[in-house]
């Protein structure tokens, strides 16, 4: 390390000491509010029984998709139950539930705020851009460091992979909003308040979507690597059979990873692109909901 | 002050850092690419001053880039002019506050736009209600007046659909549905119609003439299409580079075009369209006056066969139409010998057409009468003939020009 001529590594080490010397009481704050959230959640999804839950993703997926779509998603069910994962399936949901609503808690106010200025989007991305492509473990790193082990430091490290879609997606939705329609808003008289929510909210709504989309993915892939730092679920098979070398749970805790992202993602995907012209469904309700205000 | 519903004055809009700088130097008499290529400013309106009547329908014509949509966005301030002043109803639009602009938009200015600008959620009547809402106006309220603009605009049975599922000329009577629900006393239009086919572009121009004849507003309208301008323009304007170089009346310009620029654009058009009873009249029928005594038949006679003319008007002594008889006639009651002189009863009747009459019916009423038709000015005096040869002449020069 000593010969090194630049050495960025001790820096970062030195903030991240810093801020754990002298910031730890916030950093506990954060962290009991967050954790108290994700508990939360997942206390909510395993209030139900099995059974109900899946019948209510099973109901999701034939409002939504069709029937075909719905007896994929009660076979995989099904699967996971009888492979005995179930359990840890839900804490993987609840987890990734959680880090997404955070994200786009964050993520959709500041897409809107880059949108309108250009100072704002220049600044963020760069920002965007590092903590998409910096790998994903590396967060793990400083979150496990300042949130201590479990499930917070895997929600954060999650929130901070997965935001920037949220972010991006927004922010380019309310810009690519067709000028005449802005225009349309603004020469009927919209103030800057009405012209955000009647006016590019629910035209951008088809973007913005494909960022919750994209949103849930990412964290449902990094809530898996955030069992490295015992966030739990179904990343800890994962784990354990990489330390083990057992195919065998690989393989049926991996099925199961895949099957739920399956589902997340056609269920999610068809709020934001079969309905654009929302006729009904929680897309047009939420478009109804914002052009109310 | 001129007077007028929306009077403009002196208004500029540069695009690029320090707009003053580059008005001035337009005072100066630099040109606008000489501006740009050292200043790095783009002129877009330029010291442009006209006013629009209450009621009148406004065109602005010009090229793509001449500046036309720039200039209307000056006028609802959806772009902010550098320089100038926009007065509608004697308010000064240009140095409004920001609330009260807002104020004055909901109430009592609307635009429609080329591309619809339609919101894809909403329903039709959702759209149409759209700046009732913005106003604050209760939904009953709002869904009701919106219903009432539908059915003018002939989509009342399309209320709840969407307007993906309407044709392009549907979703414009919608765009026009949702500028009329406000009730607004001026609307701009930009190119409102140039997306439709042109089939569509005339219905949609019936539904706005129409519209104007029960509730009369103040309309500008931009637009490329001569056709269209002449058909609905009390006046247009055309505009070259940022300048509004001349504003008049269809029949203004294409008699006294300012420039080649304004004349191009009548080019594609067939002006001969445009001709009326008034500029293809002519004194080529020979005229007798009835003062008190009928003119001599065989005088008459005589003369029309010198000078080779087939037919006689007769004028009473206020210049008012008596009537017409033909030469074969004439030389009829000659030979008999009964008639010394043409008595009003001898004449056949025409009904005289007015001077403003378009060529369309001249050239109807030719074709059913056998002779040549008086013309009469706005008072009834008789002011010339038309006939089928003269008609034939004038159309061949037109063309030519």
């Amino acid at each position: 390390m000593s010969d090194k001529k630049l050495d960025l590594g001790s820096w970062v080490n030195d903030v991240v000491q810093h801020l754990l010397d002298n910031y730890s009481g916030a950093f506990d704050s954060v962290g009991g509010v967050v954790s108290g959230f994700s508990e939360g959640i997942e206390q909510l999804l395993m209030l139900p029984p099995a059974w109900l839950l899946i019948a209510i993703f099973v109901g999701l997926g034939l409002w939504r998709i069709g029937a075909r779509f719905a007896g994929f998603t009660a076979v995989s069910f099904i699967l996971i139950v009888m492979t005995g994962f179930w359990e840890q399936t839900v804490v993987t949901l609840g987890l990734t539930f959680s880090s997404t609503l955070i994200s786009l808690l964050l993520g959709i106010p500041l897409g809107i705020w880059a949108a309108n200025s250009e100072r704002v989007s220049l600044t963020i991305r760069p920002i965007l851009d590092f903590m998409q492509t910096m790998p994903a473990f590396v967060y793990l790193i400083p979150a496990a460091m300042l949130f201590g082990l479990g499930r917070v430091p895997g929600i954060i490290a999650t929130v901070i992979f997965a935001m920037p879609p949220a972010v991006r997606l927004t922010n380019l939705g309310i810009r690519q909003v067709n000028k005449e329609i802005i225009e349309a808003g603004q020469s009927f008289g919209c103030n800057s308040r009405q012209l955000l929510f009647k006016v590019q909210l629910p035209n951008a709504m088809p973007s913005i979507m494909a960022g919750v989309n994209q949103t849930i993915m990412m964290a449902l892939s990094m809530v898996i690597i955030a069992s490295m730092v015992g966030a739990g679920g179904l990343g800890n098979d994962v784990l354990a059979s990489i330390q083990r070398l057992d195919i065998g749970l690989g393989f049926e805790s991996g099925m199961a990873v895949v099957l739920l992202a399956i589902i997340l993602d056609r269920i999610t995907e068809s709020f934001g692109t079969k309905q654009t012209q929302a006729r009904g469904g929680l897309f047009g309700w939420f478009n109804a909901k914002l052009q109310r205000q | 002050m001129q007077s007028g519903k929306i009077v403009v004055k002196n208004l500029y809009k540069v695009f690029g850092p320090q707009p003053q700088e580059a008005i001035d130097l337009l005072k100066q008499g630099w040109s606008k690419d000489k501006i740009l290529a050292e200043k790095g400013a783009v002129i877009g309106v330029s010291d442009v001053s006209f006013s629009v009547e209450e009621g009148e329908i406004f065109v602005l014509m010009g090229l793509s880039g001449s500046g036309k949509s720039t200039l209307i966005r000056l006028i609802n301030r959806l772009i902010e002019p550098s320089a100038g002043d926009v007065f509608i109803d004697g308010q000064n639009v240009a140095k409004l506050p920001k609330a009260q602009l807002i104020d004055l938009r909901r109430r009592d200015m609307s635009m429609v736009f080329q591309s619809f600008a339609l919101m894809p959620s909403r329903t039709v009547l959702d759209n149409a209600a759209f700046g009732l809402e913005v106003a604050g106006k209760g939904r009953k309220e709002r869904e009701q007046r919106a219903m009432q603009v539908l059915e003018q605009v002939g989509l009342a049975s399309f209320a709840h659909k969407y307007p993906h599922e309407l044709s392009g000329g549907m979703q414009q009577r919608v765009g026009l549905a949702r500028a009329l629900a406000v009730d607004p006393s001026m609307i701009i239009m930009d190119e409102a119609f140039s997306a439709l086919d042109p089939l569509k572009r005339r219905e949609m121009q019936d539904v706005l003439l129409e519209l104007q004849k029960t509730h009369r507003r103040t309309i500008i309208f931009v637009s490329h299409d001569i056709e269209e301008a002449m058909r609905i323009g009390s006046r247009i304007g055309i505009m070259e580079g940022g300048r509004l170089v001349q504003v008049g009346t269809p029949q203004e310009l294409i008699d006294n075009p300012a420039n080649d620029y304004v004349r191009n654009f009548f080019d594609t058009v067939d002006t001969s369209r445009y001709l009326t009873a008034g500029q293809l009249k002519a004194d080529s029928v020979p005229l007798y006056v009835h003062n008190g005594r009928a003119p001599d038949t065989l005088k008459v006679c005589q003369e029309l066969q010198a000078q080779d003319k087939h037919y006689a008007f007769i004028v009473d002594e206020d210049n008012r139409f008596c009537g017409s008889i033909s030469l074969e006639k004439i030389a009829l009651l000659v030979e008999e010998g009964r008639h010394k002189s043409l008595e009003p009863e001898l004449l056949k009747h025409i009904d005289p057409v007015p001077e403003d009459l378009p060529l369309e019916q001249v050239i109807e009423r030719l074709v059913i009468n056998e002779g040549p038709i008086p013309v009469i000015d706005q008072h009834g005096h008789y002011c010339g003939a038309i006939s089928k040869g003269r008609l034939l002449t004038r159309l061949q020069g037109e063309s030519h020009e």
